[in-house]
């Protein structure tokens, strides 16, 4: 497995943005609100019609039809809305994804309507059907947004043990900094639409997200 | 769906349509003991057509329904609610009366154009993932709109019967359609179902978010524009014979997914199943009451459709929001 990504661009959004992510790799998006984390995720997706070009194991899995796709690639957006009161166990089978997701102990919820759930259960069922479909590149915005103490860590294990498992990746969006170094192989900062930094450590993370750590906790910057 | 349920609804739907075809059963009977040509006649010409009207139209009611729910992502999407039968029946008064075409064709493409025209503006002005009360405000608006400007077509009509000729084709009527009448809205409908079934795959996908649907490779606004152009001309080729008729689209779909576990666009297929019984059941309804004339079959869906949608608005907690 191997995603290679160069100019993706979509004006006023995304900037030129280029990446490469290989087998095995957990990279981490970080980045201030509408840095252009959700529009680099949409783009590699192909949601939505950025220019650039994006290569997963050699083919651009954007001009996949709807059969290829979920073994390729699948994405979890940020959002948890859903407009249809479907059972948990019908949403994650029309993802494409017929095998069961052990860690996620959906056992009790999989034969509940998801408008039933709570909004980190559905949280739960959702990342289950991106995981399902065990595609080569996972595509996460914010995966542990709603989810409990426990759950978050709990879900980032997860996420590392599935790409431990064969030949795949993943490229996830997050605002917990701390999830993002304890758990990324390695961390991509976003700011304004563009790939402006690699790692946490360094001036500029106090230029973009306008923090600092001090005494090993994330403090705003003194003015 | 489970082959039970497809089996029961066609069951139902053969049994109402048998009834549709022999009900009242005294005249008929009368007519064939006294005179075997004419009661054929009155089967074949008269009631056949009616029958089969109704059933076309129902499923086309319902599919449609069925589509342009799934793609609002919302279960008060209809036809009907959305304005589109209202821009259809605009289409066929304009062409009926201003351009003299009143042969089935004429009609056809008039109100398929007035159903495309509502529902692209529909689109405009409520947006393509529109919450509930935009969706059906704007519909009303629409619908208001061309009400209005059909009753303002009809009163400045050249010919001074138009409002009486057309008062009971507007309120929906099955009454005295010719077999090629009924194949005019038939065909279109059927064609336009079995398009529709084909779309049922990406429409379950949205289901599971218009970005993910994307993501798993469904092109959107290409399903957009194809279940808008298919819903214009089933929706209008049937107003066209049959006048506007209501909340079929409407009760079908919500009927349907109940059959579906809630997939929006596996429900297309019982959607129009359940659509064709509604509007024959209906039909026979009209016909069997004991009124001593004919009811429009309009304003019964209306009578029965209205409580039901009051209920639907009520109980309405459908979107799955965190």
């Amino acid at each position: 497995m191997m995603l290679t990504a160069s100019g993706l661009s979509l004006p006023g959004r995304l900037h030129d943005a280029s990446l490469a992510v290989a087998a095995g790799e957990l990279v981490a998006l970080v980045g201030p609100n509408g840095s252009g984390k959700t529009s680099l995720l949409h783009a590699l997706a192909g949601i939505g019609g950025a220019g650039g070009t994006v290569s997963l194991n050699g083919v651009d899995p954007r001009m996949f039809g709807p059969a290829a796709r979920p073994g390729a690639f699948t994405y979890l957006p940020a959002s948890r809305d859903l407009p249809w009161p479907l059972l948990a166990r019908d949403l994650i089978a029309l993802g494409g994804g017929g095998g069961a997701v052990e860690g996620l102990e959906l056992e009790e919820l999989l034969d509940r309507r998801v408008d039933t759930l709570s909004t980190g259960e559905r949280g739960r069922v959702l990342i289950a059907r991106a995981l399902a479909p065990k595609p080569d590149l996972l595509l996460l915005d914010e995966p542990t947004a709603n989810l409990d103490p426990l759950w978050q860590l709990r879900l980032m294990a997860l996420i590392r043990a599935e790409i431990a498992r064969g030949d795949r990746a993943a490229l996830v969006a997050i605002h917990d900094l701390d999830a993002a170094q304890r758990f990324a192989d390695r961390i991509l900062v976003m700011d304004k639409g563009r790939i402006a930094a690699e790692g946490l450590d360094g001036p500029h993370v106090a230029a973009i997200f306008g923090i600092e750590r001090v005494d090993g906790r994330w403090q705003p910057v003194a003015a | 769906m489970k082959a039970r349920a497809i089996l029961l609804l066609l069951a139902a739907l053969a049994l109402v349509a048998a009834a549709s075809l022999l009900l009242p059963f005294g005249p008929l009977r009368a007519l064939f003991a006294a005179n075997p040509d004419l009661g054929l006649a009155v089967l074949g010409e008269l009631r056949l057509p009616r029958t089969l009207l109704a059933l076309a139209y129902g499923a086309t009611l319902g599919a449609a329904g069925a589509a342009v729910q799934a793609l609002f992502a919302n279960p008060l999407a209809s036809p009907d609610l959305t304005g589109t039968t209202s821009g259809a029946a605009l289409g066929a008064v304009v062409t009926a009366y201003y351009f003299n075409l009143t042969a089935p064709a004429g009609l056809a493409i008039g109100s398929v154009g007035g159903a495309l025209l509502a529902l692209l503006l529909l689109l405009a002005l409520a947006g393509p993932k529109a919450e509930t009360a935009t969706l059906l405000l704007a519909g009303l608006a629409i619908s208001a709109l061309a009400g209005a400007l059909t009753t303002l077509a009809l009163a400045l009509a050249p010919s001074p019967f138009a409002f009486y000729d057309a008062y009971d084709w507007l309120m929906g009527s099955l009454i005295d359609r010719s077999l090629d009448q009924a194949a005019f809205a038939a065909v279109p409908g059927l064609l336009v179902i079995l398009l529709l079934l084909r779309l049922a795959p990406a429409l379950d996908r949205l289901a599971l978010g218009e970005e993910v649907a994307q993501s798993l490779g469904h092109n959107i606004s290409r399903l957009r524009l194809q279940i808008v152009c298919l819903t214009a001309l089933g929706v209008g080729a049937c107003v066209a014979i049959c006048g506007a008729i209501g909340f079929i689209g409407l009760i079908a779909p919500i009927f349907a997914r109940r059959l579906v576990r809630g997939h929006p666009g596996r429900a297309i297929l019982p959607a129009a199943m359940i659509g064709a019984l509604l509007l024959t059941a209906a039909d026979l309804a009209v016909r069997l009451a004991p009124l001593g004339r004919t009811l429009p079959i309009g304003v019964l869906t209306a009578l029965i459709g209205v409580p039901f949608f009051l209920w639907l608005v009520v109980h309405m907690r459908w979107r799955v929001t965190s």
